[in-house]
């Protein structure tokens, strides 16, 4: 295929990319001593250098090649991934950032088991944290997959599977070298590339068309086989009663689920106070916006000048329509360029999300549940880089196993997983005096446990010719997103097992510690 | 900044000194710090000022929450079940449903400035003052 432009080439920008970051990140983490600087950095970050490195956690492979792919092939239900993602930073905004900060230390763990029983609970968190992770790694190592297989124009299965093993091995090596400062200077770097990368390529594009998003569309009609109905709802999802229904649960599940995610969360304790994490997210905001508004652009641009089904041909899939309209109107030096900066992405995201995962289980579950409090923190952090290992090597098969899916697709899933098991969790007890430990472990095991089971038995899993089992069908559920059942149904897990459940009046000093804490930031640095 | 204000006794002692003679009789219920330095959360929570700071916090971040998810589930619900009325064109062929998702965007930007603009004029102020009162912060 002659649109992969010169291999070596698009080789060499990767490599010069990976080494430059690859040494920041060890100069950044040449002090990473204690856990706190390698969980949160030691606090350190300002709000403006944590809320562009927050953004960069969900500036992704996802959000990059997978919506801008996701409008290129779909038009109008493509769209609604980058509505879904801005809007939902105010859930982060308004109800989780300070509360969290104010309360936690290092992990989602850290606040849900505040005021609860420790070890309950301090368990179920993290399994939450290690399942939402793992979910959300395989959609990264899907988008790194096929984005390399589209470099070095790699077709066969068995290439793309050896590329995604390569990838993820450099990736699960950036976390054990850096820590969160690592990650975190890789976060900043990479989403200001990224958000250069997109504001040029959009700028070009409408120059090109006469400063007229509407010319773009037009042309954009006449290279999809739906013409101008791939402008209206309906190209994805407008089938049936059932795939409206569908759209509805992925739009709630995006909403609610991103600022649920566990290294999102767990960003919001790299800065020094409450009001740096406000800022830092109000900061997100903006990039995000002027990012997302960016893919809207580069999405139509590729249907325009690409056509929707030399995207669909070539490897990679939908996810390959931004670096294929790069090629298209910057030839091999500008898809070498994008490329390098979608690579970036994944890493950081990557890193981002080893860390989340390692910290939580060695924080929580070694540190806490076995070794109840009294870990050595040098070996707490032996566990937490052995973890990230393991973690790295699981997500790499299940990466494998889910090449060529579209990533935005595959992260819904995650984010489904995200808002039914902490949304409600994290809610309930910032807010909610009466909220137990019972109450927590149903909401978090209730809402895990749902979501869990109706995408094994959805059609995403087997069933239908785009499953990742197609030859079988054990599905019998109907919706590609289960966020529309397991989301409510965590809410009302937790509520009912509260309700039905014995007070805890041995928790009221913690419960009085944790409401003023969370509410006015008093005593958050103990 | 955050080392600063854990020094046992330090910032309960100035409060004494303001207050005088009049926490002679009876200092220990005065101080919103026990001897260990460790905050009285209890005795915290049920001051005036942190009602207000609640107050404060809560009667802004829920309803703006209802009424940004009920915008954002009124886009959803049209573009999934109003077909041709979203997809009625209004500049060129951009139409209806995708000025809706760009109207998003701008109540998003507003929302977030408009929270930044409150908790810097309604909820930093109290925090301070509850924290020069108890004479415990960050």
């Amino acid at each position: 295929m002659p649109t992969t432009g010169n291999p070596v080439l698009n080789l060499s920008v990767f490599a010069v990319f990976v080494l430059i970051t690859l040494y920041i990140v060890y100069r950044a983490s040449s002090r990473n001593v204690t856990a706190s600087d390698y969980y949160a950095a030691g606090s350190s970050f300002t709000g403006a250098q944590n809320g562009v490195a927050l953004s960069g956690d969900f500036l992704s492979a996802a959000s990059f090649l997978g919506i801008s792919g996701g409008i290129a092939a779909h038009g109008y239900d493509g769209f609604l991934y980058s509505v879904g993602w801005v809007v939902a930073w105010l859930v982060g905004l308004l109800l989780i950032a300070e509360g969290l900060r104010n309360t936690g230390r290092f992990t989602v763990g850290d606040v849900l088991a505040f005021r609860m029983r420790q070890r309950p609970v301090r368990a179920a968190a993290a399994n939450a944290t290690l399942v939402i992770s793992f979910f959300y790694m395989i959609a990264q190592m899907a988008g790194a997959g096929g984005l390399i297989a589209l470099l070095l124009n790699v077709t066969s299965k068995w290439g793309q599977a050896i590329l995604i093993a390569l990838v993820g091995m450099v990736m699960v090596l950036y976390v054990l070298v850096g820590g969160m400062k690592g990650t975190t200077w890789v976060q900043i770097i990479k989403a200001v590339l990224l958000l250069l990368c997109v504001t040029l390529m959009s700028v070009f594009l409408l120059g090109k068309f006469g400063f007229s998003l509407s010319a773009i569309m037009q042309q954009a009609t006449e290279n999809n086989k739906l013409g101008e109905a791939v402008l209206d709802p309906g190209a994805k999802y407008g089938f049936s009663a059932m795939s409206k229904l569908d759209f509805v649960s992925l739009a709630l599940s995006l909403v609610l689920g991103i600022a649920s995610l566990p290294h999102v969360l767990m960003r919001f304790y790299t800065v020094p106070n409450a009001s740096e994490a406000r800022r830092s997210v109000v900061w997100a905001t903006w990039t995000m916006v002027i990012f997302y508004l960016c893919t809207l652009v580069i999405g139509f641009g590729a249907m325009a000048l690409v056509g929707t089904d030399k995207i669909a041909a070539a490897p990679g899939g939908e996810n390959s329509a931004a670096p294929l309209l790069a090629f298209e109107i910057g030839g091999a030096v500008l898809l070498g360029i994008v490329s390098a900066v979608a690579f970036a992405t994944i890493l950081a995201v990557v890193a981002g999300l080893t860390l989340a995962a390692s910290a939580s289980f060695a924080h929580d579950v070694y540190a806490n549940v076995i070794k109840r409090g009294n870990a050595e923190p040098r070996r707490e952090i032996r566990v937490a880089r052995l973890t990230a290992v393991v973690v790295g090597i699981l997500s790499i098969i299940g990466g494998i196993a889910a090449n060529g899916q579209n990533v935005a697709f595959l992260v819904s899933l995650a984010l489904a997983l995200a808002a039914s098991a902490n949304l409600s969790t994290i809610l309930y007890t910032i807010f909610w005096r009466r909220f137990n430990t019972i109450g927590t472990l149903w909401s978090i095991y209730g809402g895990l446990g749902s979501c869990l089971v109706l995408i094994i038995f959805s059609p995403v899993m087997s069933g239908a010719k785009t499953s990742i089992f197609p030859d079988i069908d054990f599905a019998w559920f109907p919706l590609g997103n289960p966020g529309l059942v397991s989301i409510p149904f965590s809410f009302l897990c937790g509520f009912l097992a509260t309700i039905f459940s014995k007070r805890e009046p041995e928790m009221t000093a913690k419960a009085a510690e944790m409401e003023v804490r969370a509410i006015s930031g008093i005593g958050a640095r103990t | 900044m955050t080392k600063a204000m854990r020094s046992p006794g330090e910032a309960q002692h100035e409060y004494r000194e303001i207050r005088g003679f009049a926490s002679f009789d009876d200092p220990e219920t005065l101080s919103y710090v026990d001897s260990d330095g460790n905050p009285k959360f209890e005795l915290i929570r049920q001051t005036d000022e942190f009602r207000v700071l609640r107050r404060r916090l809560t009667t802004f971040i829920f309803p703006m929450t209802a009424l940004f998810l009920s915008s954002y589930l009124t886009f959803v619900l049209l573009s999934a079940y109003a077909k041709d009325f979203v997809s009625t064109k209004v500049i060129g062929v951009i139409n209806l449903g995708i000025l809706l998702g760009l109207g998003q965007f701008v109540t998003s930007i507003i929302i977030t400035l408009g929270y930044a603009r409150y908790a810097k004029r309604r909820l930093d102020p109290q925090r301070q003052l509850l924290a020069e009162m108890t004479g415990v912060e960050e």
